[in-house]
């Protein structure tokens, strides 16, 4: 699925430790129209449990998780 | 030739790297083989975590300052002026004065700002104690408060001084109950993350304290807007929160001179965190709020990289591979109410072990902030 998936923008957390990746994401949430999918990199395997956490309590859609040799993306799109 | 190191930023990053600097290359500096030169917008330094106490009548904003020249040796020359703009490629800064300012070392200690004008409605709506006007602000309403909701929310992260939110809220509490207040006010702190704070083990120490103490706690809450007529709260989680006295963690920022200069999107910068070198440029480093590294904003920060950093340069100028890398030692006292603290110290990747909370750690915190200024000259 995830090689569908085109992200509007990228944000690079990797070596950011808890809870700096979820900041960044809710940061450029924050700044992006509806609609923006935004790709979270992480290298901080928490945060594979407190982004789709913040995600679904924001009301936003998590659309795919994807693992790489070294860190992970996150995929997710901004809703209204 | 003389080879010249360049300092931007008088805060405890900035004096407490020129004065170690001054220590390690005396020779080089008598026989004029090396020259530090200080630049800071001002002629003072501000001792921020003192401001946390105005609020509460406990310190004065004069108590928090002194003049840079007493902070510092002879052998470094200090100028007030600003630094406009940073050449990577022709290793030069730019001053406000006019002209140029050749370096061979550069390190950028700029700190953070605040911009609390980020978040529409702050400015109008709410208090903080992040700086002297706003801490003496908050002062005078804090004094006539006798009921009605109080609400710490933290809305910008990263942030200075990350105990201080939580110091604010548990001594604010105390404060109210000794002035026999407290059964009339409501007080809730509010975070951005899912938990309290966030390093886990102080988010999981602070929680049952927050509940013995009534105090609400509100999670996932990312301030997007502050309506100054209505006294409430809109959050990006589609929150709401009336308020009668809103302390807001302003949105903090790094410095467009760090983003013009290609060092940092973000206006911090880019380091590796153990040498403190910059990513994107030669013999450029940073200390302090400057520098993007993960741990906290804190003065114990800017304190241990600046030793960092100035063996680092002493060892450049002298030809030799550098050793000494940075492990982000961490050290925070944290007030728990007016007359108790705990401290914390962590490195990077590693969790604090949480203390009980003690008068004699309180006494050692305000000992600490009256020979704070040994600190800032390289003394402790």
């Amino acid at each position: 699925m995830s090689e569908s998936i085109s992200p509007d923008v990228t944000v690079d957390s990797r070596g950011a430790a808890c809870p700096g990746p979820l900041m960044d994401l809710i940061g450029k949430v924050q700044d992006a129209d509806p609609g923006t999918v935004i790709e979270l990199q992480t290298s901080d395997s928490g945060s594979k449990g407190d982004v789709p956490e913040w995600v679904e309590e924001a009301g936003h859609e998590l659309l795919d998780t994807v693992e790489h040799d070294d860190y992970w993306s996150l995929y997710v799109e901004k809703t209204e | 030739m003389t080879e010249r190191i360049v300092i931007v930023g008088g805060g405890t990053g900035g004096t407490v790297l020129a004065n170690r600097l001054a220590e390690r290359l005396e020779p080089e500096l008598e026989t004029d083989d090396v020259e530090i030169v200080l630049v800071n917008d001002g002629e003072k330094q501000f001792y921020k975590p003192a401001y946390l106490y105005i609020p509460f009548g406990k310190k004065e904003v004069s108590e928090a300052t002194k003049p840079i020249p007493d902070l510092i040796p002879r052998t470094v020359d200090f100028r007030v002026d600003r630094v406009e703009r940073i050449d990577t490629d022709r290793k030069q800064v730019t001053l406000a004065s006019g002209g140029g300012l050749a370096y061979d070392h550069l390190v950028v200690a700029t700190g953070s700002n605040l911009v609390p004008e980020e978040t529409p409605g702050l400015v109008e709506g709410g208090h903080h104690f992040y700086g002297p006007e706003g801490a003496e602000a908050l002062r005078e309403e804090l004094v006539e408060f006798r009921e009605g909701h109080i609400v710490l929310s933290v809305i910008g992260v990263p942030h200075m001084c990350p105990a201080a939110p939580v110091e604010f809220t548990l001594m604010v509490d105390d404060w109210l109950r000794k002035r026999g207040l407290r059964e009339d006010v409501e007080i809730t702190y509010t975070y951005p993350i899912q938990r309290a704070h966030g390093l886990q083990s102080i988010a999981d120490w602070v929680t049952p304290i927050f509940e013995e103490r009534d105090i609400n706690l509100e999670t996932f809450f990312n301030v997007q807007e502050v309506d100054p007529d209505t006294q409430t709260l809109e959050t990006m989680e589609g929150k709401s929160l009336e308020y009668d006295l809103l302390v807001g963690i302003p949105p903090h920022d790094g410095s467009d001179l760090v983003r013009e200069a290609g060092l940092g999107d973000d206006g911090w910068v880019a380091v590796d965190q153990h040498t403190l070198e910059a990513e994107h440029a030669e013999d450029v480093y940073a200390v302090g709020d400057a520098a993007d590294i993960p741990t906290s904003k804190a003065g114990s920060v800017a304190h241990y990289a600046a030793g960092t950093v100035a063996d680092r340069i002493s060892s450049r100028v002298r030809d030799q591979q550098p050793v000494t890398t940075f492990d982000g030692k961490t050290v925070c006292f944290i007030e728990t109410g007016m007359d108790e603290a705990t401290f914390v110290s962590f490195d990077y990747g590693s969790e604090p072990t949480m203390r009980e909370p003690s008068k004699p750690i309180h006494w050692s915190k305000l000992g600490y902030n009256e020979s704070y200024w040994l600190t800032a000259r390289g003394l402790i």
